[in-house]
C-alpha cells in the first residue's frame, strides 16, 4: 500500500494585477495584493496508491488540466504542496513542447533530454521510440510537417519509452486514430499489471469504466466526488442533467446487491414501479433464462401536465457497458398532450438473448430523444436481474448470437494422422 | 548567490543542456542553405558595410594607425565583441517566451535555459573569431600571444549579458513591450559604444556617456588585442565585471521570485 503520490490541500490561483508593476513589486517584498484572484483548483487532497489507476473527469474547465500541470510541476501550486515517490512522466495536451523544426528523431533527444534523460539512455532506446511510433520516414522530418495524430504518437512513445512511476496523460488519447488509440491502451494496461500508476484525464466514460479503479470528479476547481467508476460516473451523468435543467435534484446510494442507484431529475412524471416479468406467464422473473422472452413493465404517474413524454430504458451489463438502450421517441410513440393524475403503463417485450451474468435496468422518463432537454427522472440501475444459459451450448460474452456451425471434412493423409494424435491424449 | 539547488539541477541537466546547444547549432545548419554561417557572415557583412560607407565613401579617417586595414580591423573587434554581448543579451531577452510551449508541457530545471543560450553564443563566438582569424590572416595581419587575454573579456561580456538579459526577459514574459522596446536600445547602444568611431572624435560632451557604458572597456579589450596586438587593459574590466556580478545577482533573485508565475501567463 505504498504511496506514490500525495496531494495534499492543492490550490492554483491565478492574480489579477491592476497593472503589472504591482506583479513586480511583490517579488522585491512590496505589500501588494492582487485585485482578485481566480482559483483554478482549490484545496484538493487526494493520494495514489501504487499501481492504482485514476481518472479525473469534469467538464471544460473544471480544473481538471490544471491540477495535473500542478502535479507534474510545470505550474507551481499557489497553495498546499505535491509528493511524489519516483518518477513521473507526464503527457500534457498535445506533443511535448516539440520544436516544429527539429526532426522527430532530435525531438526525441531534445525533449527526452528536459524530461531528464540522459543522452546515452535516449540513443538506447531510440529504436524502441522509432518503432512504437510508427510514423515511417516522418520520423527524420521536421516536425512541422506532422499531423496531430503523429504528434501525439511521438509524444506518447517518448513519455511512455522508460517505464515511471505515475504516468500521467491528458486526454493525448482521444487525438490518435483507432489503431494508436487501441495500441496505446495496452501499454497502459501492461504499465498497470507492471504496477505503475496511472493518472488519466478523459471525457470518454468508456474508457473510465473500462481501465480505471477509481474516478475523481472535479467540478469548478473542487473535487466533488471520489470513488469506484460506476458510482463516479453516474453521478457525473446525472450532474450533466442538472447543468441542462436547472431545478432538478440528484441522489444517490449503493444498493445492497453492489449496483449504485442514481436517481436524477425534475419529478414531474416518475416512474412509480418497474418490473421483469415473463412475457407469457406475466410473473416475475429476477434470473431470466438465455433466450426466454420477457417483458419490462413501468408505470409512470404524472404530477402536472406535461406536452410530451417518452420512456426509455438501458441495460447494463457488470462492468457497466451499455449492452442495449432504447426510448420511445427512436420507436415513433412519443406520448403527447397528458395531464396530472395520469397513469401511463410502458411495457417492453424484448427476448433476453443475454450472455451469463448480472444486468441492470436504467429508466428514464423524458421529452425527447435525449435526457438533456427536459429530464423528468433518470434512474440508473434501478433493476437488476440475472440471466442464466440454461439450454444454449455453453458460450461466452454478453450477447447469445447463436452462432450455427457448418463443418466440412474432408478425410485425407493429413486429417489421418492428425485425428490419432487427438486419440491418443 | 547561485542556490546549491540550481547548481544541483544543472549538473544533473548538464546533457540537456550539451545536447540542446549541439541540437540547435544542427538544425541551423540543416534548416538554411548557409546555416550557421549567417551568424557569422551578419557581423562580418556588417563591418564591410561600414568599412565602405564611412572610410571610403566618408572618407574617415582612424586617427594615426598606419596600416590602411587598420580601419577594418578595429571595426572588426569592435563588432566581435558587441556581437557576444548583444546577441546573449537579446536571446535571453526572450528565451522564457520561445520555450513557452515546452516549460508548459514538462517539469524541468528552467535555469537551464539560458545556459543553453549562453552555451551556444560562446559557440558562435568562437567561429566568429575563427572566421576573423582567418580574414586578417589574408590582409598579413596574423593573431598574437595577446588573444590569450580574450577569454577574459568574453567571459566579462557574456556574464553582463546574462545578467541583463534573464532579468528583463523575465519582465518580459509578464510586459512583452519589453522586447520591442529593447531592440531599439540595443540599436542605439551600438551607436554608443566606440565600434564604428574611435573614442577620441567624439566631443566632450558626449564622452561621460560612452564611458559609463560597461560594454565600452569590453570592445576596447577586444580592439587592444586584436588590432593594436597589446596586452589589453585588465582593471578597466572590473566596472562591467562587478556590474555582471549585480545583474546576475538581480537576475537570480527575480527568477526566484517570478519563477512560480512565470508558467501562468505565458
Amino acid at each position: 500500500m505504498t504511496e506514490v503520490l500525495n496531494v495534499s490541500g492543492v490550490g492554483k490561483g491565478y492574480p489579477v494585477f491592476r497593472n503589472e508593476l504591482a506583479r513586480f513589486a511583490r517579488w522585491f517584498g512590496l505589500p501588494t495584493r492582487p485585485e482578485t484572484q481566480f482559483w483554478a483548483v482549490r484545496d484538493v487532497s487526494f493520494s495514489m496508491r501504487k499501481g492504482e489507476v485514476l481518472a479525473l473527469i469534469g467538464q471544460n474547465g473544471a480544473g481538471k488540466s490544471t491540477l495535473l500541470k500542478l502535479i507534474t510541476g510545470t505550474v507551481r501550486p499557489t497553495e498546499g504542496s505535491v509528493a511524489i515517490d519516483g518518477r513521473v512522466s507526464a503527457i500534457l495536451e498535445l506533443g511535448l513542447g516539440f520544436n516544429p523544426e527539429f526532426t522527430g528523431r532530435e525531438n526525441v533527444m531534445h525533449s527526452g533530454g528536459m524530461m531528464g534523460h540522459s543522452g546515452g539512455d535516449l540513443r538506447r532506446l531510440m529504436p524502441e521510440i522509432e518503432a512504437f511510433a510508427e510514423i515511417g520516414d516522418h520520423f527524420d522530418k521536421p516536425l512541422r510537417t506532422y499531423s496531430s495524430g503523429m504528434q501525439a504518437r511521438l509524444a506518447f512513445s517518448l513519455a511512455t519509452a522508460i517505464r515511471p512511476e505515475l504516468l500521467i496523460v491528458d486526454e493525448v488519447l482521444s487525438v490518435g486514430d483507432a489503431y494508436f488509440q487501441h495500441k496505446s491502451f495496452s501499454r497502459i494496461r501492461k504499465f498497470k499489471e507492471e504496477g505503475v500508476s496511472i493518472l488519466i484525464v478523459t471525457h470518454s466514460m468508456g474508457d473510465v469504466r473500462e481501465i480505471c479503479d477509481r474516478v475523481i470528479l472535479l467540478d469548478k476547481g473542487v473535487v466533488v466526488r471520489d470513488g469506484p467508476p460506476d458510482e463516479v460516473v453516474d453521478y457525473y451523468n446525472a450532474l450533466i442533467a442538472e447543468r441542462e435543467n436547472a431545478n432538478l435534484t440528484v441522489e444517490q446510494k449503493r444498493a445492497a446487491n453492489g449496483w449504485v442507484v442514481s436517481r436524477s431529475g425534475t419529478f414531474e412524471v416518475w416512474i412509480d414501479s418497474l418490473e421483469l416479468v415473463d412475457a407469457e406467464t406475466g410473473s416475475a422473473v429476477s434470473s431470466a433464462r438465455t433466450g426466454q422472452l420477457v417483458e419490462l413493465r413501468a408505470l409512470a404517474r404524472l404530477g402536472t401536465d406535461i406536452p410530451t413524454l417518452v420512456f426509455g430504458f438501458m441495460l447494463r451489463d457488470r462492468m457497466g457497458h451499455v449492452v442495449y438502450g432504447t426510448n420511445t421517441w427512436h420507436t415513433g410513440q412519443a406520448l403527447e398532450d397528458l395531464h396530472a393524475g395520469d397513469e401511463v403503463m410502458f411495457k417492453a417485450r424484448f427476448r433476453c438473448d443475454l450472455g451469463p451474468g448480472s444486468y441492470s435496468v436504467s429508466p428514464a422518463l423524458v421529452s425527447s430523444s435525449t435526457h438533456l432537454e427536459n429530464n423528468y427522472e433518470w434512474t440508473d440501475n434501478l433493476l437488476v436481474f440475472d440471466v442464466v444459459n440454461f439450454d444454449r451450448p455453453h458460450f461466452i460474452g454478453s450477447s447469445s448470437l447463436d452462432a450455427d456451425f457448418t463443418i466440412e471434412r474432408e478425410d485425407g493423409a493429413a486429417s489421418a494422422t492428425l485425428e490419432e494424435g487427438n486419440a491418443t491424449e | 548567490m547561485i542556490r546549491p539547488g540550481h547548481a544541483a539541477s544543472l549538473w544533473r541537466y548538464r546533457h540537456f543542456i550539451m545536447a540542446a546547444i549541439t541540437g540547435e547549432l544542427r538544425s541551423r545548419f540543416a534548416s538554411s542553405r548557409f546555416g550557421t554561417l549567417w551568424f557569422i557572415l551578419h557581423p562580418l557583412a556588417m563591418a564591410a558595410i561600414y568599412a565602405l560607407v564611412l572610410s571610403r565613401v566618408l572618407g574617415a579617417r582612424l586617427g594615426q594607425n598606419e596600416n590602411e586595414m587598420a580601419y577594418s580591423i578595429y571595426l572588426l573587434a569592435g563588432m566581435a565583441g558587441f556581437n557576444l554581448f548583444q546577441e546573449t543579451a537579446s536571446r535571453c531577452l526572450t528565451v522564457f517566451i520561445d520555450n513557452a510551449n515546452a516549460l508548459k508541457k514538462i517539469a524541468f530545471p528552467r535555469i537551464a535555459l539560458p545556459m543553453v543560450v549562453l552555451g551556444s553564443s560562446f559557440l558562435n563566438q568562437l567561429f566568429l573569431l575563427v572566421a576573423i582569424v582567418a580574414i586578417l590572416a589574408m590582409f598579413g595581419h596574423y593573431p598574437t600571444v595577446h588573444w590569450v587575454a580574450l577569454p577574459v573579456a568574453m567571459l566579462v561580456a557574456a556574464m553582463l549579458a546574462l545578467g541583463l538579459g534573464v532579468f528583463l526577459g523575465l519582465i518580459n514574459v509578464f510586459v512583452r513591450d519589453v522586447g520591442q522596446v529593447m531592440v531599439v536600445v540595443f540599436q542605439l547602444w551600438f551607436w554608443l559604444t566606440p565600434i564604428v568611431y574611435p573614442i577620441e572624435i567624439l566631443p566632450e560632451g558626449m564622452r561621460p556617456v560612452v564611458e559609463w557604458n560597461p560594454v565600452t572597456p569590453i570592445t576596447r579589450f577586444y580592439q587592444d588585442v586584436i588590432l593594436d596586438q597589446t596586452w589589453p587593459d585588465f582593471a578597466s574590466l572590473l566596472y562591467p565585471a562587478a556590474l555582471a556580478i549585480v545583474l546576475v545577482t538581480l537576475s537570480l533573485f527575480v527568477f526566484r521570485r517570478a519563477s512560480a508565475e512565470l508558467v501562468d501567463v505565458l
